[in-house]
């Protein structure tokens, strides 16, 4: 059976969506995304340059992908526009990933400031992926703003901490009718399983790629990884108890 | 928000000698292994004792780098616009009582420069002026933005310090970047070492990195002038001043510079030694402080220096420097100070390759 997904009205059959940055060659990027089996890469528009093609990151971007630019250098709701309409203008297409952030220590997103700029991207016919601090308020908000997918963080960006909102991110998935998608945050292949068993759409995985010693092995990894956590979503796994179940102490009387 | 000033005051009769002595191989490799440094936690990784902790520290300063930066060093080169100085900086190539030509930039020579430059596929620039409102007033720089824009994506200023509103006439021209080095932070040693001009205002100075956050700076690059100054002390005061600026603009990408004192016109012999292994201590020790902040490494340091480098903790590195005025047209003309590291931005790119780095000409887009 297909087991794919729809953003913007594509339809998207990797759950393993890659970033591009801190590789330590762009010419890494094609077996990465190959290997990773990716069909959506996020690329930063203040990287990239067609003025200098070998060292342009968006030329190593494989031509069956859709190129999801981001809007990182962004501090607020207009700054986030405005690279967002330059990235289209720039041939980028219309599929944008909002990161609005305000605070260069832990990176973490803005959430008013990204509910603004997605309402005004949407409302420009942008496919916008907004990357946020799992809140359900926010979420519902950014529902109503436009947004094709909700991007909550799994912990701060380049962290590897794992999946240290987890609880957050399980009510989005309960609640928001629209692909959750856990960004940022996943160091190891075993935390982005645990997102897709959880009932993620997707995951996007950047850092914990490019820093490791073999990014294409790791990308594979990860891969498989996202493969077998969504596998085990679909496959509904059993009840998890507290207790062993040999008995029933309050209720085993009622048994004839 | 306080100013830094006064954070710096708190300091003022602080007994760095005493604090040292105190330290101990116990506490060090507790602050190595933490993962959030307290200000004194930092004097600690400065202190003569942790220097037989250099290798751990180097470890944990590499892998914080790789964590947070990737495996990339940003490049960007320096344009002298003009060296006109009003101020007698006793160490500076470029103070008035130097006789040298003195030149600014026509804007036709500007954009020959840019041309030069932009060809190598730099994106990033930073401009440089001595301080001369009268012959570099803040209208030039903004006309020389204007034609730089055409050419790069970001434009950094290293000029004399402003006024709030003229930070803000620049960064609305196009300038997004921040360079200001207080030389040295010790308020004595400042005013032996600056004995003429309007650099004699030391808190003006120590304040214009705030004015410019506060005018909307995306990046600013703090640092002392190693060599003016008692190194460990110095360091510590960058640090806490990076730290200062990180806290009250979050938004601001926070970065220092150690540039150590290079021979110059005029012979001055610094008073303080800095050798490479302090170089490198101070640069762990910024690192394990404050793993997202930038640390800028120009080359005023030997090539062989700066391929080291590149693993401990380095973010942005200079390439195809000339520290003259229109020096890259023009071969006669006197630098600020000699250069240790004359690689092409070529050869920068294929030394970073070869480490399995990344040289990155662009990471921002004006908007």
């Amino acid at each position: 059976m297909k087991d794919v997904f729809k953003i913007g009205g594509r339809e998207i059959n990797s759950r393993l969506l890659l970033g591009t940055g801190k590789f330590s060659s762009n010419k890494l990027i094609p077996e990465v995304v190959e290997t990773a089996g990716s069909q959506v890469v996020t690329i930063a528009l203040r990287r990239v340059d067609p003025a200098y093609e070998e060292e342009n990151i968006a030329a190593y971007v494989p031509g069956n992908c859709i190129l999801m630019p981001n809007t990182s250098g962004a501090r607020n709701a207009g700054e986030a526009v405005r690279i967002a309409r330059l990235a289209r203008a720039a041939g980028c297409g219309d599929w944008v990933k909002i990161e609005v952030i305000t605070d260069n220590r832990y990176l973490l997103p803005d959430n008013y400031e990204t509910v603004k700029a997605t309402e005004i991207l949407a409302s420009e016919g942008f496919v916008v992926l907004p990357y946020m601090s799992p809140d359900l308020m926010v979420a519902k908000k950014l529902v109503e703003a436009g947004a094709a997918a909700v991007m909550p963080l799994g912990s701060p960006i380049g962290s590897n901490r794992g999946l240290r909102t987890k609880e957050l991110i399980r009510i989005l998935i309960d609640e928001i009718p629209l692909p959750i998608i856990v960004d940022a945050g996943l160091g190891r292949p075993s935390e982005a399983a645990e997102a897709m068993e959880m009932g993620a759409a997707a995951v996007l995985v950047n850092t914990a790629i490019a820093t490791a010693s073999d990014p294409v092995a790791m990308a594979r990894a990860f891969r498989l990884a996202v493969e077998a956590g969504r596998l085990a979503y679909l496959a509904g796994p059993g009840e998890t108890q507290e207790f062993a179940r040999a008995s029933s102490p309050l209720t085993g009387f009622l048994r004839d | 928000m306080m100013s830094f000033y006064n954070v710096l005051g708190r300091y003022k009769n602080f007994d760095f000698e005493r604090f040292f002595e105190q330290t101990s191989d116990e506490s060090i490799q507790r602050i190595i292994a933490k993962s959030r440094l307290t200000e004194l936690d930092y004097l600690n990784l400065l202190s003569p004792r942790s220097e037989i902790y250099l290798e751990e520290m180097a470890q944990r300063a590499h892998r914080l780098t790789i964590q947070h930066f990737g495996r990339v060093i940003f490049l960007y080169t320096p344009l002298y616009l003009a060296n006109f100085c009003v101020n007698q900086c006793v160490y500076c190539g470029f103070q008035i009582k130097n006789e040298l030509k003195r030149k600014k930039l026509t804007l036709a020579e500007v954009a020959h420069e840019a041309e030069i430059i932009s060809a190598t596929g730099l994106k990033h620039i930073l401009i440089l002026t001595g301080e001369s409102r009268r012959e570099s007033p803040v209208s030039y720089i903004r006309e020389c933005v204007e034609v730089l824009k055409k050419y790069f994506t970001s434009i950094s200023v290293e000029v004399y310090p402003l006024e709030e509103h003229e930070y803000a006439e620049l960064i609305s021209a196009g300038v997004d970047g921040l360079t200001m080095y207080q030389e040295v932070y010790n308020e004595e040693e400042y005013a032996k070492l600056h004995l003429a001009g309007p650099k004699r205002d030391y808190r003006f100075r120590l304040e214009a990195p705030e004015r410019a956050c506060r005018a909307g700076i995306r990046t600013v690059n703090v640092g002392a002038l190693l060599g003016l100054g008692e190194w460990r002390s110095e360091s510590f005061f960058t640090g806490i001043h990076a730290d200062y600026l990180q806290n009250a603009f979050p938004e601001v990408e926070v970065s220092i510079s150690p540039p150590r004192i290079r021979p110059q016109v005029g012979g001055f012999q610094p008073g303080f030694k800095v050798t490479d292994k302090n170089l490198v201590q101070l640069m762990l020790a910024f690192r394990l402080y404050m793993p997202r902040g930038g640390i800028t490494i120009s080359t005023r340091e030997r090539a062989d220096l700066r391929d080291r480098l590149v693993k401990l903790g380095a973010t942005k590195m200079s390439a195809g420097s000339c520290t003259a005025v229109g020096g890259r047209s023009d071969s006669e003309s006197a630098g600020q100070f000699e250069i240790s590291d004359e690689r092409s931005v070529a050869e920068m790119a294929g030394m970073l390759y070869g480490q399995g780095y990344q040289p990155v000409y662009k990471d921002w887009q004006m908007l």
